[in-house]
């Protein structure tokens, strides 16, 4: 029986429409064989473009689906869902990537990107025509989670997957947990110590009967898949293993220390915020009159992102040394107190007397370090004048930065990080916790600099997340496995040499099969088989091969 | 300024190089619009003969990419990637198509910037050859052949047996225990290339019109002694046999 294909393109707002001519598109999708039918929407994925695939597939009476839009690794699985309510199996489902990589990479060659759109189109059709129903196996999940770092919000992550009865290993490079709260003093917006919010945590961490701590202890590799990951953790006492269902990154993430920006690290007298937090703690700020420079180190083509917390730290530490009669000056480009509570703490330091001053981003302060003090001068536009002020002591508000392990990380636990290092979420806004890559979460400051609050929002929320599978004991695993002809198979056993799962076995007759529950899919057997008897679901030689030829005609 | 445009088709992995090419597009960063791509889960799912399959079919490049060496997400699938590569390159160096045509690299989901690279690169490594001698409608006959006869001596039991067992005879040794070393190894990959090629080149000939060894020798460029001895292999594969004598003169056919 001939396929009837569908085929929905995506012009995801402006995102795909501004660069690739989506009506061209959809007029040319009619014209490729086996496709019944053909539409554009304004966004595929929405309830409104679901729906419209329901609709189509029945009154067009579709075997196939194909949509044309972002990316498989986001979004394959809403419209495979769909595929399914509607009656069709989610294997008979394809995409083509004509977002992030063709309209987003191709963005000042409108005409080009069409014509490759055409193209993915027709790839995705071949393939499309020659897919084929399958079913799903289950497999078990282990239920318990791992954690990798113990500040904030690793530790109360860890808390809220254990009190779901999983178990959990925090994993924490540290001697102590602790993370960066350690070295806080108060926190804002309500200026309770640090040591009130951190203490109680640990004492509940390290004291709770299904949580396990592993400290000064380093990730050394991680293998396998949701439900079922094999961890090598490099203790002091060599390297230990554990099986986890699901990986929670917890990393966190540094602070910046500007050696060299405005006399840091030259002049004894020039601190960052963090260290001011310490010397707050100690007690010691021995200085009368003190400058803050906002954005020292960010904002800057080096690191263009604004570390969101630096204003309100600012903001606090300026009150709290106030309060032990200093005098302050913040120098900022824009200041980002935002929300309900930082507004009003801005509000109360311009009551008490904190001086804001504006400065450019291309006219930066300058430093002199002079006996009496730091003269610090810097142009105002708002008053169009250079200001002038000596202080005592320089306090620098400098960004957050990924941890410096966090590329080797990342490539052992295969999640993205990005442009600026730190972790990546699989979407901005639909999935802000998850990566793509299933039963890995990520929460905290080392997903981007945040506060205490939104960390441990987070926090909470990945702990739902990865709790989820484990509640359910079992996920599906893909049907995307292979299987062996045995009136083919010759019974070499090459295919049994290169599995990394051992997924084959030889059965009674000195044949090979497939252990359906084991195999990961990756096809390197069917790729190696000599007899070519083995077939790849979902990604057979016939389907690769329609693929590949269909790129190469023209449109 | 060439406006030659070339067609190139990229086979990426899910978890490394796919992942690493849409990070590409989230960042906006902007590359050439020639790769078309393949989605595979593991680039060890990529055989020497879907690219020589492509090569054949008129594509000017093709582009293997994988997970960085250790980071394979599926432990060891980028190994056999890159002793299939390997094997690829002997066929292709055998077909007189420009070794620049085919590439193979590892991009990890991290690395948008560098997949957009590679994309230019290739892109403009494949433009510097020119346009594939295999184009219809008047492709080049003698590469053509060629590209046939590799693409057949690479889905074929012989190298795929051999590059498949290549990893363990290397690395563990067979089920004696013995060791091969790569040098030797390599010795035996070559010889059975040649052998395969040849062979396979020969059937193809056959497959069109009866011939006689010394007009395949002739045209193939090979001692007609050497070109008897693929014959008589492929008599003993029942692939080929004698059809008449002309003038005391066998004439072989393809079976």
């Amino acid at each position: 029986m001939a396929p009837r294909i569908g085929v929905f393109i995506c012009r995801c707002g402006i995102n795909i429409a501004a660069y690739v001519d989506v009506p061209k598109v959809v007029e040319y999708a009619k014209t490729l064989p086996g496709v019944a039918y053909a539409e554009e929407n304004m966004y595929t994925c929405s309830s409104d473009g679901l729906n419209k695939i329901k609709e189509a597939i029945k009154k067009h009476n579709l075997d196939r689906v194909v949509v044309a839009s972002c990316t498989p690794r986001t979004h394959e699985p809403l419209f495979q869902a769909t595929c399914e309510e509607a009656g069709v199996n989610k294997y008979l489902f394809e995409m083509a990537n004509i977002r992030d990589q063709c309209s987003w990479v191709h963005m000042r060659e409108p005409e080009k990107a069409t014509k490759k759109a055409k193209d993915l189109i027709r790839m995705a059709v071949a393939k499309a025509a020659l897919l084929e129903p399958d079913d799903e196996p289950e497999i078990d999940v282990i239920p318990s989670t791992l954690v990798i770092g113990g500040g904030v919000s690793g530790m109360r992550a860890a808390l809220s997957v254990a009190d779901q009865g999983f178990d959990v290993t925090i994993v924490e490079k540290e001697p102590a947990l602790g993370g960066k709260l350690r070295g806080f003093d108060s926190l804002f917006p309500h200026k309770q110590k640090a040591s009130e919010v951190l203490e109680p945590l640990i004492e509940k961490v390290t004291t709770h009967p299904r949580i396990r701590v592993l400290t000064e202890s380093r990730l050394k590799s991680v293998y396998g898949f949701i439900g079922n990951f094999d961890i090598g953790v490099e203790t002091g006492k060599g390297v230990e293993t554990l099986k986890v269902g699901t990986i929670i990154v917890a990393v966190g993430a540094e602070v910046l220390k500007p050696r060299g920006l405005y006399l840091y690290g030259e002049d004894p007298r020039v601190v960052t915020q963090s260290e001011l937090e310490q010397l707050l703690h100690t007690g010691s700020v021995n200085a009368e009159k003190i400058v803050m420079i906002q954005c020292s180190g960010s904002r800057s083509a080096e690191r263009p992102y604004c570390s969101r917390i630096c204003c309100n730290e600012a903001v606090k530490n300026a009150l709290n040394v106030t309060e032990k009669g200093k005098e302050v000056y913040i120098l900022y480009r824009d200041l980002q107190t935002y929300g309900i509570h930082y507004s009003r703490l801005e509000q109360e330091a311009k009551r008490k007397g904190i001086r804001f001053l504006k400065y450019q981003a291309d006219k930066p302060p300058t430093i002199t370090a002079e006996p009496n003090g730091l003269k610090v001068s810097v142009y105002s536009p708002t008053v169009n004048e250079t200001v002038e002020v000596t202080a005592n002591m320089l306090v620098l508000s400098t960004p957050l930065v990924p941890v410096s392990d966090a590329k080797e990380l990342s490539q052992m636990l295969k999640v993205p990080l990005d442009s600026n290092g730190f972790f990546m979420e699989a979407h901005v806004k639909l999935r802000p916790i998850d990566f793509a890559t299933d039963g890995i979460f990520v929460c905290g400051t080392a997903h981007s600099p945040k506060d205490i609050g939104e960390s441990v929002a987070q926090a909470l929320g990945v702990a739902s997340r990865a709790s989820i599978p484990m509640a359910k004991k079992r996920v599906r695993t893909a049907a995307i496995m292979s299987q062996v002809d045995q009136t083919r198979c010759s019974g070499c056993g090459t295919c049994i040499d290169v599995c990394p799962y051992n997924a084959l076995r030889k059965n009674e007759k000195g044949l090979a099969e497939t252990i359906a529950a084991v195999c990961k899919g990756c096809g390197v057997c069917g790729a190696t088989c000599p007899e070519k008897a083995i077939t790849m679901h979902h990604f057979t030689d016939e389907q690769i091969q329609a693929q590949g030829l269909a790129a190469l005609e023209e449109d | 300024m060439s406006t030659f445009e070339p067609n190139i088709v990229g086979f990426l992995c899910n978890w490394c190089s796919y992942a690493g090419a849409d990070l590409a597009g989230v960042s906006r960063i902007q590359y050439p619009t020639n790769m078309r791509v393949i989605k595979v889960m593991c680039s060890g799912r990529v055989e020497p003969g879907m690219v020589l399959e492509l090569l054949e079919a008129g594509a000017d490049g093709v582009m293997v990419t994988g997970c960085h060496i250790g980071d394979c997400h599926y432990i060891s699938g980028n190994l056999h990637t890159k002793r299939k590569f390997a094997l690829l390159q002997r066929l292709l160096a055998k077909t007189g198509l420009e070794p620049q045509r085919i590439r193979l690299e590892w991009n990890s989901a991290a690395e948008g910037q560098r997949f957009a690279n590679l994309v230019k690169e290739f892109t403009e490594q494949v433009r510097a050859v020119g346009p594939t001698p295999l184009k219809a409608p008047t492709p080049d006959a003698a590469k053509l052949l060629n590209t046939r006869a590799a693409l057949a001596a690479a889905d074929g039991f012989r190298l795929r047996a051999l590059v498949g067992k290549e990893e363990k005879l290397v690395t563990e040794g067979n089920v004696y225990g013995d060791k091969v070393a790569q040098d030797e190894f390599t010795e035996a990959m070559d010889e059975a290339v040649e052998t395969e090629f040849q062979v396979h080149r020969i059937h193809i000939m056959l497959q069109e019109r009866p011939r006689s060894v010394k007009d395949m020798a002739k045209q193939l460029g090979l001692q007609p002694k050497a070109v008897l001895g693929y014959v008589v292999a492929l008599r003993q594969r029942g692939w080929v046999d004698v059809k008449e004598a002309v003038e005391g003169t066998p004439l072989y056919a393809a079976q």
